[in-house]
């Protein structure tokens, strides 16, 4: 990159952007990670262990989890099928899916909770048949897991098609004429093209996935633990003014959050060819 | 399959027959009822600018395309109603499609390995083989190398030898060599006819360079405008072009307009017997740059003023103006002949004129 | 010659094309229909149906229903708020994405890399950690909020903690909308330099900022989109003090709670609208831009 510094020299400029731009990451980001830290430590390392440990606190671990790991894999088979039959293949309104697929970016996240209440809840739409089925959408396992989908789906298949665009449908097709089936095709041609791109995408769904507050916030009730995810827990302490309790539980998202971005960061670096066309550094 | 096996030198009845194959993208018609044969054990060479439609009917033929309408037997068998996986047909991809992420030897066992448990060789004689095709392509040593490790030249060759794993019935190229150097090109050209020579196998070649065409095929077939125009062997197309355009495809041409009337052929103010076959009335006359007689300027021939003389390699190229139209010639030998100095008017007699109806 | 298949034109047109589907061109992979549910049924259930009903709930109350929880005053003033306040931060976002991005993509420094991953920090932090943790920051006793209260200001619990926490949450948007443009810039900005002899400046004002033009108002319009439904990072420092402090998501919230699914849909409808807006002028923008830069 300083291969192609440019010339643009304003002088004294430098130090002063330099340091304003340091100043403002200072405050702006790195001062809150710093908080979490640092206030979920505020009364030693044994207190923030025992309210890990509490009973509520592992159940929305696990509530988090299970959630995670029931979305993340529907969404990378979607973000398969979708970029399959989006890169190599042609047909008309490809343009009305992708929209589709990037509307959850334009979604407030309580707008993407509201939507399944006005489906499943009481007065939802379908509220009179499921409880007259005794099922539960809302307030329950299955409606936290529908809300995160909604928000989380995009990001499989947004990494997969650009890439997947660029890198055409030769080595598909020079499989087909050599024998192998559409399956083995996808399996051993497809898939090791493009498993950077699926990691990367599959990093970047489950961090959302786990993190998410404000769509399971609506459709969760905040039933402590039962319904309460690793985020609502955070904001279920803190309502009660647990602070070293919902600073830890911040913290353990908050880690899951910086090794994410290890992760993402330590993927770009060593197979940026390897990930969507445009990469942003 | 033997793959030292000499070249059958018997002629056989036609292996390869494609009939009325018509297809078109959209509106746009690529394939406008084409019909040819390939004979068996044959390298036939398709050959026409782009847009001609020549790579569209190899994959046709390949199975990665599907005509509009037509049929194509095989060993008489109907191959368009075969699946692209079962028609056992080697493909060579214009940009190799190497496997990226496979080494070498992945890359050239691909077809076999892939096979249903039954038909699969097992482990040592499908490393056998790929030992045997990357010593025939002269890439041993490399069989650990991935794509990206290689030259264009390597590449194409790894293509090659995968597609020849599978024992083909038939193997087509596309452009093979047009991602590549002259010079690589001219060494591959030689090594894949030796290489078609051994196996044996009915090949077809698509190429607009029509040097590589005649040099490689024992039959071209020229398209234009998803049609075809003329079929034959090369020194016959080279001789006997079909239409002016196949003239033209096929090397440097000159023309001049002219009248054949009474089996006599005037050009200007020359009269020669008309060549056989020539169509009555008017006509334009073609000729190569390099088939003419220079004559002085009281002989019988084209009026030809002389204007600029100069070396170029191999040739002398003279810049003349002929009965008004300005041509470049080219005198054999790097010494223009008698009396043909820039100035000068001569006269050029073509040595091979060749007549067609005009318009 | 072996007798040809002529094929049967019953159009009489000569090529004849049979009947395939024509909104799409076959082809020889296979999975097409497999794929193609698959993404159908699953955007179906996850997108449009969900959507459908958010587009059709608040009508039940009619349009006069409608109008009247929109511009009922709590209502009307919460999305005031978001909208509002999610402007101003998208434009302190513009400012001060263009200084990190610049400094990121032009400077060598150590730490550069550290830096540049950590722009991604607000989008990877999961929104409630942010939230609590921005509160802690500035509420009165907080670090920066003690300083600020000594002036004062008040920063927690005001509509500047919220538009503070906007501001965190929008960063990523500009700085990573600007980067790719920014590095595009080097070569070309050097050889209009070598051929124009302007100065510095000059070429600051008539070669850079036209070309980063596109680039930033797409970040800006991105990061205000996201600012106006962000909810996790903004309730905690917000205070929701109903007509002072409160933003639209939590106006949803509330409605729901109190099992007015229509009002909800239609404040729901409302923001979606709002951001849909700011996507459609975007549009318009950047294709405007790009006419003017055709002539």
């Amino acid at each position: 990159m300083s291969a192609r510094a440019s010339r643009i020299h304003l002088p004294g400029l430098a130090p002063l952007l330099l340091a304003a731009s340091v100043a403002v990451m200072g405050v702006l980001v790195v001062l809150p990670l710093a908080t979490v830290f640092h206030d979920a430590l505020a009364k030693g390392v044994g207190q923030f262990l025992a309210s890990l440990k509490e009973p509520d606190a592992l159940a929305a671990i696990r509530l988090t989890l299970i959630v995670a790991a029931i979305s993340v894999p529907l969404n990378a088979v979607f973000g398969l099928a979708a970029a399959w039959c989006i890169t190599k293949f042609d047909f008309r309104g490809k343009t009305v899916l992708l929209t589709l697929i990037d509307l959850p970016f334009s979604i407030s996240p309580v707008v993407s909770g509201l939507v399944w209440v006005l489906l499943f809840g009481a007065q939802g739409w379908f509220g009179e048949w499921l409880l007259d089925h005794d099922l539960k959408i809302i307030f329950a396992l299955p409606g936290l897991v529908l809300a995160t989908i909604l928000v989380t789906f995009p990001f499989v298949a947004r990494e997969l098609i650009p890439l997947m665009q660029d890198q055409g449908i030769d080595e598909e097709a020079a499989a087909l004429t050599l024998g192998a089936s559409g399956f083995t095709t996808f399996w051993k041609i497809t898939l090791p093209n493009i498993r950077w791109a699926l990691l990367y995408g599959v990093l970047l769904c489950n961090a959302r996935a786990m993190g998410e507050f404000g769509a399971v916030s609506v459709v969760s009730g905040h039933i402590r633990g039962l319904t309460t995810t690793l985020p609502l827990h955070v904001e279920v302490l803190y309502n009660d003014y647990d602070f070293v309790g919902a600073f830890a539980a911040a913290s353990v998202l908050a880690s899951l959050g910086l090794v994410t971005l290890v992760l993402k960061t330590a993927l770009e670096w060593r197979h940026s060819g390897e990930l969507a066309a445009s990469r942003r550094h | 399959m033997n793959l030292q096996q000499a070249a059958d030198t018997k002629v056989t009845a036609n292996s390869l027959e494609i009939r009325g194959i018509s297809k078109a993208f959209g509106r746009f018609p690529a394939l406008k009822d084409v019909s040819l044969q390939a004979r068996d054990k044959e390298f036939l060479a398709l050959l026409g600018p782009s847009g001609s439609g020549k790579t569209t009917l190899l994959r046709v033929l390949a199975g990665l395309e599907t005509a509009d309408a037509g049929e194509v037997r095989f060993d008489d068998e109907d191959f368009l109603a075969v699946p692209v996986r079962q028609r056992r047909v080697g493909m060579v991809f214009q940009h190799y499609a190497l496997f990226r992420h496979m080494t070498v030897a992945q890359n050239i066992a691909f077809g076999l390995s892939v096979r249903r448990r039954a038909e699969r060789p097992s482990k040592s004689e499908i490393s056998d083989r790929v030992a045997d095709l990357l010593t025939l392509v002269q890439l041993e040593g490399l069989d650990k190398r991935f794509p990206s490790q290689l030259s264009g030249g390597q590449r194409q060759r790894v293509a090659l030898a995968r597609a020849l794993a599978i024992e083909p019935r038939m193997l087509l190229l596309d452009e093979p060599f047009g991602a590549l150097d002259a010079q690589v090109r001219r060494d591959l050209r030689r090594w894949l006819r030796e290489l078609h020579d051994r196996a044996g196998v009915t090949t077809v070649f698509v190429t607009h360079d029509q040097e590589e065409a005649l040099d490689l095929a024992d039959r071209v077939a020229i398209l234009k405008d998803g049609e075809l125009v003329q079929l034959g062997a090369p020194n016959e197309l080279y001789e006997a072009p079909a239409t002016p355009f196949v003239y033209d495809f096929l090397g440097a041409a000159c023309r001049l307009p002219g009248e054949v009337a009474g089996g006599k052929l005037t050009v200007a103010d020359w009269t020669i017997g008309a060549p056989a076959g020539s169509p009555e009335g008017p006509v334009e006359v073609f000729f190569r740059p390099n088939e003419v007689d220079f004559a002085s300027e009281d002989s019988p021939g084209l009026i030809a003023q002389v204007r600029g003389a100069s070396v170029r390699g191999p040739l002398m190229r003279l810049d003349c103006l002929v009965a008004g139209v300005p041509m470049e010639l080219e005198a054999h030998g790097r010494r223009a002949p008698a009396g043909v100095t820039p100035g000068a008017t001569v006269r050029v007699k073509p040595v091979r004129p060749k007549v067609y109806a005009a318009g | 010659m072996t007798d040809r298949v002529r094929p049967i034109d019953p159009r009489g047109r000569g090529l004849w094309k049979p009947p395939l589907s024509r909104w799409r061109v076959p082809s020889i992979l296979p999975g097409f229909g497999l794929s193609l549910g698959i993404t159908l049924a699953y955007l179906a259930a996850i997108v449009i149906i969900p959507l459908a009903a958010l587009a059709i709930r608040p009508w039940e109350i009619g349009l006069s229903g409608v109008w009247a929880t929109l511009t009922d005053e709590r209502v009307a003033r919460a999305l005031m708020l978001s909208f509002s306040l999610s402007l101003y931060a998208a434009l302190l976002n513009a400012v001060l994405g263009l200084v990190i991005a610049w400094t990121l993509v032009r400077y060598e420094f150590p730490g550069r890399r550290i830096l540049d991953a950590l722009v991604d920090l607000p989008f990877a932090l999961p929104t409630a950690v942010a939230g609590i943790a921005l509160t802690a920051i500035y509420a009165p006793n907080g670090p920066l909020g003690s300083i600020a209260a000594r002036f004062g200001i008040k920063t927690a619990y005001s509509p500047l903690g919220i538009f503070i926490a906007l501001v965190f949450i929008g960063l990523p948007f500009v700085v990573r909308a600007l980067q790719p443009v920014m590095q595009d810039l080097d070569k070309e900005v050097e050889e209009a330099a070598q051929t124009l002899g302007a100065s510095d400046l000059q070429r600051i004002v008539f070669v850079v900022a036209p070309a980063l033009a596109p680039a930033l108002i797409s970040g800006v319009t991105l990061a205000f989109a996201r600012a106006v439904g962000e909810y996790g990072s903004v309730v905690f420092i917000a205070g929701n003090m109903p007509m002072k402090t409160e933003i639209a998501p939590l106006l949803i919230v509330i409605k729901l709670e109190q099992y007015d699914y229509a009002a909800a849909a239609a404040v729901g409808l409302a923001m979606l609208a709002i951001s849909f807006g700011a996507l459609i002028v975007l549009n318009i923008v950047q294709l405007l831009i790009a006419r003017r830069g055709r002539r």
